[in-house]
C-alpha cells in the first residue's frame, strides 16, 4: 500500500500519515419505498485521510453519510469499523465508536450559548448522573471542569473566543457552521462526517473553513469524510474522492484520477444521447 | 451603581462557572436568605405567612417542575396538578399507614411516587410532541384525580371524600403554627431550588436543552432521547409531587381531589410562561405574579373604592385587569419576568449610557 506522508503543505511531512482503512463499506444498498437511494456501493475510508464524497444533486451523498452515521439503516451491505462488522449502525453506536458529524442545515442547539453547545458535545465523556449534578458531588464537578477545559481548547483552536457566551441563534451563518464543527470536535471523534461544511459561504469563509478542516486533520489526526459541491475545494483539500451518481458509485480515487474519469465528466457535464 | 461586572476578575474556569459569579449577587442572595429565615417568621403576620408566603413557595416548586419539563426539555405538558395530587395523597397515606414515618422522608417518598407516575405518563413523549403531547399528558391530569376520587382507600374511606392532612412532626416536634410550617416549606424549597439550579446549568440541563432544540443532533452525539425525556418527566413530576404535598399539608390542610383540577394545571402553565421559560428563578416570579397579583388588586380596589362600588363589580374588574396584564406581558416580553429582570440589569450596567 502506498502510504501518503506528504501533507497539504508541499515539502512538509504529515503528522499523521494515512494508514489502514478505518471504515469499510461493502455493497451498501438503501431504499425508501420504491426509491433506490443507494445501489451496491463499496468504498473504504483510511485512517487520517480527508475523503470527499461528491456527485450531482440527488446522487445519494447525504444518504451515504446518514448510513455511516447510523441515521439510516441500509437494506443490504455491511459496515466494518476497524475490521469489526456492523450489519446496521444506530446513532448511539456510531457516536460511541467515535463518529461525529455536522449537518447540511445547521443543527445547533439554538437557544444555548456557543460554550454550552460545545460542552454539550462532550456527552460521551460525562458519566455523572443527574443526582450527582444536582448535589454537586465531586465527580460531577470534576467532569464539568474537564468539559470546560476541553471546550476552551476547541474554542481557541477555532478562534471563536469572543463569542463563547453568545447565544448561537444570534451568530452569522459562517460562525454557526464553525461552532457546529466545534461541537463535533468536542466528542474527540476518530471520524468526522461533514455534510457540506462550506455550503452558502463566501470565499473568505470557505477559506477559513478549509483551513480549519486541514488543521483538525493535521492536529488531531481526525479522519475526515466530507460532502462538498465546490470542486475547487474538493480537489484542493481531499486525499481521495468517491463520486456518486443516481445512487451508484461511478468513480473513486485521487482528485486527479477522478477529474480525468470519463464517467465523472459525463455525470457532471451531461452526455449526448 | 450596585451592579458592576468591571473589576470582577475570574482567574479560573471553576470561578467562572459558579452559580453566582458576581459578589453583589451573592451578597443579595445572603440578605434574602437571612430575611426569609430569620426575620420573616418572627415579623410577618399569620395571614401573610399562611395565605401568601406558604402557597407562593409551594407553587414556585411546582412551577419549577413544570419549567424543567417545558422550558428546559421542551416537552409541553398539562399534568402538573395531577402530579401534585399524586404527591399530596401519597404523603397522606404514607404518614397514615406507616407509623414511624418522619415527615421529611414522607415528602421525599411522595416526590418519588409522583416521579414514577410521571415516567409512565411521559412515555407518549417518545412518539408525539408539541400540542399533541400536551393533549396526551392531559390523561395524567384526569386519570390521577379520577383514581384518587374513585377508590376510597386513598382517602382512608372518608365519607365526605375530603382528607385532613396530619400535623407535621419532625423528630417528635410538631410544626403546626404558620411560622413553623413556613420554615419547613422554606427549607425544602431552598434545597430543591439549589438542586434545580445545579442541574439546569450542568450537564443534565445541557442534555435537556439539546433534546429541546435539536433532537437529531442530540442523538448523534450519543444522547439517548428516551432516557433524557423520561428523566425530565421524572424530575419534573418529583418537584410537582413535593410541591403538591407541601401545598396540601401546609396550605389547604383539608384536601379533596377536586382541588387539583385542570384549572390548577393551567395556572402552573401560566406561571412558567410569565416567569420565563427555561429559567429556574423565573418560577418564583411567575408563581408570585399569578398568585399575588389578584390579592394585591383586591386590596388596591378596596382602598380605592371602599364600599362605594359593589364587590361583584370590583372582582370582575380585577379579573379583567389580570387578563389584560397577562396578554400585554406575552406581547411585550414573551420571555417572561426573568428576562425583564435581566434586561434591567443590563441597562443598569451601562447606565447612564444608552449602549
Amino acid at each position: 500500500m502506498n502510504v501518503v506522508t506528504q501533507s497539504h503543505i508541499p515539502g512538509v511531512e504529515r503528522a499523521y500519515p494515512i494508514g489502514e482503512p478505518i471504515l469499510e463499506l461493502d455493497s451498501i444498498s438503501l431504499r425508501f419505498g420504491g426509491v433506490q437511494a443507494l445501489t451496491n456501493i463499496s468504498f473504504d475510508i483510511r485512517e487520517h485521510e480527508v475523503r470527499a464524497i461528491i456527485g450531482p444533486n440527488g446522487a445519494g451523498k447525504s444518504s451515504m453519510l446518514n448510513v455511516i452515521g447510523g441515521l439510516y439503516t441500509p437494506q443490504d451491505g455491511t459496515i466494518r469499523f476497524r475490521g469489526e462488522k456492523f450489519a446496521n449502525m444506530t446513532p448511539g453506536k456510531a457516536a460511541r465508536l467515535g463518529i461525529a458529524r455536522t449537518f447540511q442545515n445547521i443543527a445547533l442547539f439554538k437557544r444555548m450559548t456557543v460554550l454550552e453547545n460545545i460542552m454539550a458535545g462532550r456527552r460521551l465523556f460525562t458519566h455523572a448522573n443527574f443526582l450527582e449534578v444536582a448535589l454537586q458531588l465531586p465527580r460531577a464537578r470534576r467532569e464539568e471542569l474537564e468539559s470546560r477545559e476541553k471546550a476552551e481548547e476547541i474554542i481557541e483552536f477555532l478562534e471563536i473566543q469572543q463569542i463563547r457566551k453568545t447565544q448561537v441563534s444570534r451568530l452569522p451563518y459562517g460562525l454557526q457552521k464553525r461552532v457546529e464543527l466545534g461541537r463535533a470536535l468536542a466528542a474527540e471523534p476518530q471520524i468526522l462526517l461533514l455534510d457540506e461544511p462550506m455550503a452558502g459561504m463566501n470565499v473568505e469563509e470557505k477559506q477559513d473553513m478549509c483551513r480549519f478542516i486541514l488543521d483538525v486533520n493535521d492536529h488531531y489526526g481526525t479522519t475526515m469524510v466530507l460532502i462538498e459541491h465546490d470542486m475547487g475545494v474538493v480537489m484542493d483539500i481531499s486525499d481521495r474522492v468517491v463520486v456518486l451518481d443516481y445512487g451508484k458509485k461511478i468513480g473513486d480515487g485521487s482528485p486527479a484520477e477522478v477529474r480525468s474519469n470519463q464517467d465523472v465528466i459525463d455525470a457532471y457535464l451531461g452526455v449526448a444521447h | 451603581m450596585y451592579y458592576r461586572q468591571a473589576g470582577t476578575y475570574r482567574t479560573g474556569y471553576a470561578q467562572d462557572m459558579r452559580l453566582m459569579p458576581l459578589k453583589e449577587d451573592r451578597i443579595l442572595l445572603g440578605l434574602v436568605l437571612v430575611i426569609a429565615f430569620a426575620v420573616l417568621p418572627f415579623t410577618a403576620s399569620d395571614y401573610w405567612l399562611s395565605a401568601i408566603l406558604i402557597p407562593w413557595l409551594c407553587m414556585s416548586l411546582v412551577a419549577m417542575g413544570q419549567n424543567i419539563l417545558m422550558g428546559y426539555a421542551g416537552q409541553l405538558s398539562l399534568g402538573a396538578a395531577g402530579f401534585m395530587a399524586a404527591g399530596a395523597f401519597a404523603c397522606y397515606n404514607l404518614i397514615l399507614r406507616v407509623e414511624w414515618m418522619p415527615f421529611p422522608v414522607a415528602i421525599l417518598l411522595s416526590g418519588l411516587i409522583a416521579a414514577a407516575i410521571g415516567i409512565v405518563f411521559g412515555l407518549p413523549s417518545l412518539r408525539v410532541r408539541g400540542l399533541y403531547l400536551a393533549v396526551a399528558t392531559l390523561a395524567s391530569q384526569f386519570f390521577i384525580v379520577w383514581v384518587i376520587d374513585k377508590f376510597g382507600w386513598f382517602k382512608n374511606y372518608d365519607t365526605s371524600g375530603i382528607i385532613t392532612a396530619q400535623d407535621i412532626v419532625i423528630f417528635g416536634k410538631a410544626f403546626t403554627s404558620p411560622a413553623e410550617m413556613y420554615l419547613v416549606v422554606l427549607t425544602i424549597t431552598v434545597l430543591l431550588t439549589w438542586a434545580a439550579m445545579n442541574m439546569a446549568r450542568g450537564s443534565a440541563g445541557r442534555n435537556w436543552q439539546a433534546v429541546r432544540d435539536m433532537d437529531v443532533a442530540a442523538e448523534v452525539m450519543g444522547l439517548s432521547l428516551l432516557r433524557t425525556k423520561l428523566q425530565a418527566f421524572a424530575i419534573s413530576s418529583f418537584y410537582c409531587g413535593v410541591g403538591g404535598a407541601l401545598f396540601a399539608f401546609t396550605y389547604l390542610k383539608s384536601v379533596e381531589p377536586a382541588a387539583f383540577d385542570i384549572n390548577l394545571s393551567f395556572r402552573v402553565l401560566f406561571m412558567v410562561l410569565i416567569g420565563g421559560l427555561g429559567t429556574i428563578i423565573g418560577s418564583f416570579y411567575g408563581a408570585g405574579f399569578i398568585l399575588l397579583l389578584p390579592v394585591f388588586l383586591n386590596i388596591f380596589f378596596h382602598a380605592l373604592f371602599g364600599k362605594a362600588v359593589d364587590a361583584s363589580i370590583t372582582s370582575a374588574l380585577e379579573q379583567v385587569i389580570f387578563g389584560v396584564l397577562i396578554i400585554l406581558f406575552m406581547i411585550y416580553e414573551p420571555l417572561g419576568l426573568a428576562k425583564l429582570w435581566q434586561n434591567l440589569q443590563e441597562r443598569m450596567r451601562r447606565w447612564p449610557f444608552k449602549f
